[in-house]
């Protein structure tokens, strides 16, 4: 079976009543995975224990107030667990394995979830098309020519493909929402503190969000009720309630006041997508919500003082990795020394050794004020554009990227121009905002989707706009060739 | 493009990230490194006098717990991890070389 006509309730109820089990779905779901894997290149590993643990979830009964019961899902490869390897798409973490798991997989396992496998990456999360795995390149279900976006690109190809009802991604500057725009696919970037980072593998630790990938608006208000709240491990999680995502997810969107930021629509955007977020606008408006032209300002900015910002706390959290305690070590060192630089330099792929040195550029003693403070400041402005439009506006809707997916090795020689691709979800993660892309369009056979950004702790918000879009739409019943029937 | 950082530099800054460039990739990480630095020279184009620079966004401040010592019992499972291990400890190179001193 896949995952194209049944939703979370759907597949739970079917679980119920005993029309099939969790043993069968998981055996089904890994199948699935490994008919299409030679085209996808979606997973780094793959739970050799999944259908024994769904064994025993069957064994002690489908447990009936939890949607997640029995359910297969995946996990990026960045968060860590016991009984798989964690690379984060790195040779640095070449065997490396975890003697914890992340909260989040804890979460979900004691929801019932199966977690069939980890998924590819972009190294260390540090990308926009899944190409900058150490290990394999992940194709996009919708045309295994293009890209499925980055870094979660596996995550959100595994849901894309029908493979699994749903799954998790990480987020620094747009590496759930992206890739979910690229492969027609829900992602969350909840608000910053809403979920535990513990055993998230850091990259930009003041930007870093877990946030899950599913085919419905309501099928991921269920997987965040699941893996949001306080968590003693990590100081950054936020102590705010919280509240039933799916509760008034059927409220619909009449009163609702939704602003179009006039830079989300400037020239750098593909017409294609321009025309589906005014379409988009204009579903909104027949739904009873009033849309408003208003501007931020200094959005921007935003890619650049993410990368300074981003890059230096990149620098900091990679040190550890230094062939001592854990992962790669190079080999024939002449002293400790040599023993750092000789296994940083062959354990680190390009994209991450950039980043690295910009970042320690940036914190260097002549460039801190000019870079790194500089950037820090810009940071405040943007978070001011956003309270200034969020003082009389629910939502901000735009693009969530300037393109659809675009082919395999066409950016991979310009950094800075691969960077752009970054332009819209940049400054939601530099505020710290909760974000979801959702499928509000196709241009040539591709996704196009569609970004909705909440006050801070406002997901529920954006689910129910979420949900009314996709309950007047038919773009999220369109199913991908590959796994598509 | 004005140059910012020339060879010299970006193995200095690698070096400080305890990194060292091939000599083949040099050209290459360099020019990369300066556009990504001219990228970031927009930055000066805003206006930021007296604006508080933002760090972290989260709504934590000063998060506290008690200090209570944890014996993990995880020796051993910890040291699987390590690429050299000896005796209960992690095994590295020699830190100081004697060799080289005259």
């Amino acid at each position: 079976m896949n995952y194209f006509d049944r939703d979370l309730e759907s597949v739970h109820q079917m679980l119920v009543d005993g029309e099939t089990t969790s043993v069968e779905l998981t055996k089904q779901t890994l199948a699935n995975i490994d008919a299409h894997e030679a085209d996808l290149q979606a997973y780094l590993a793959m739970n050799d224990e999944a259908v024994a643990q769904a064994e025993k979830i069957d064994a002690a009964g489908i447990d009936p107030d939890n949607v997640l019961s029995g359910v297969p899902v995946a996990i990026k490869d960045n968060l860590v667990t016991t009984n798989m390897p964690t690379t984060a798409a790195s040779k640095m973490l070449e065997n490396f394995h975890s003697l914890f798991n992340a909260t989040v997989v804890e979460k979900l396992q004691a929801a019932g979830a199966v977690i069939v496998g980890k998924t590819n990456l972009d190294e260390f999360a540090m990308g926009s098309s899944t190409e900058k795995s150490a290990y394999k390149t992940t194709r996009n279900p919708w045309d295994t020519n293009t890209v499925p976006g980055g870094s979660s690109g596996g995550s959100a190809t595994t849901v894309a493909a029908g493979e699994v009802p749903a799954s998790l991604g990480s987020d620094t500057g747009g590496s759930i929402r992206q890739p979910a725009s690229f492969t027609g696919v829900v992602g969350m970037k909840p608000t910053y503190g809403r979920v535990s980072r513990w055993g998230l593998i850091a990259f930009g630790s003041s930007f870093d969000q877990i946030g899950p990938f599913t085919r419905t608006v309501k099928d991921n208000a269920y997987l965040l009720n699941t893996i949001a709240g306080h968590d003693d491990h990590d100081a950054t999680s936020s102590d705010k309630e919280v509240p039933d995502f799916t509760a008034g997810i059927d409220q619909g969107v009449k009163g609702m006041r939704i602003a179009l930021p006039k830079e989300y629509l400037s020239d750098g955007i593909d017409q294609s997508v321009k025309d589906a977020i005014q379409a988009a606008a204009k579903k909104y408006e027949e739904l009873g919500a009033t849309i408003d032209e208003v501007s931020l300002p200094h959005a921007k900015y935003g890619v650049m003082a993410y990368y300074a910002l981003a890059s230096s706390e990149a620098s900091s959290n990679l040190e550890r990795f230094d062939g001592i305690r854990y992962g790669y070590r190079a080999e024939d060192p002449k002293n400790l020394e040599d023993l750092y630089v000789k296994t940083r330099s062959t354990g680190f792929g390009d994209e991450v050794k950039r980043r690295i040195m910009l970042g320690t550029f940036s914190l260097s003693a002549g460039s801190f004020d000019k870079y790194f403070k500089k950037a820090a400041q810009i940071r405040t402005l943007i978070i001011e554009d956003f309270q200034k439009v969020f003082q009389d506006h629910d939502l901000i809707m735009g693009p969530t990227a300037p393109t659809t997916a675009f082919k395999v090795g066409a950016e991979s020689t310009d950094p800075t121009e691969m960077y752009m691709n970054d332009v819209m979800t940049i400054p939601v993660n530099l505020a710290g905002l909760p974000g979801m892309s959702l499928p509000a369009g196709f241009s040539n056979g591709l996704p196009i989707g569609m970004q909705l950004i909440g006050k801070p702790f406002a997901e529920s918000t954006i689910y129910q706009a979420g949900h009314a879009f996709e309950q007047n739409t038919d773009f999220h019943k369109q199913t991908p060739q590959l796994g598509g029937k | 493009m004005s140059e910012k950082v020339d060879q010299a530099r970006t193995q200095h800054i690698a070096g400080l990230a305890k990194l060292k460039i091939a000599d083949a990739e040099l050209d290459q990480f360099t020019e990369q490194l300066n556009d990504m630095l001219d990228m970031l020279d927009q930055l000066g184009t805003v206006d930021t006098e007296g604006v508080e620079p933002t760090y972290s966004v989260t709504d934590q401040i000063n998060v506290m717990r008690p200090d209570v010592a944890n014996n993990w019992g995880e020796r051993d499972a910890l040291l699987r991890n390590a690429p050299e291990s000896v005796d209960g400890l992690i095994r590295v190179p020699t830190i100081i070389d004697e060799s080289e001193d005259e």
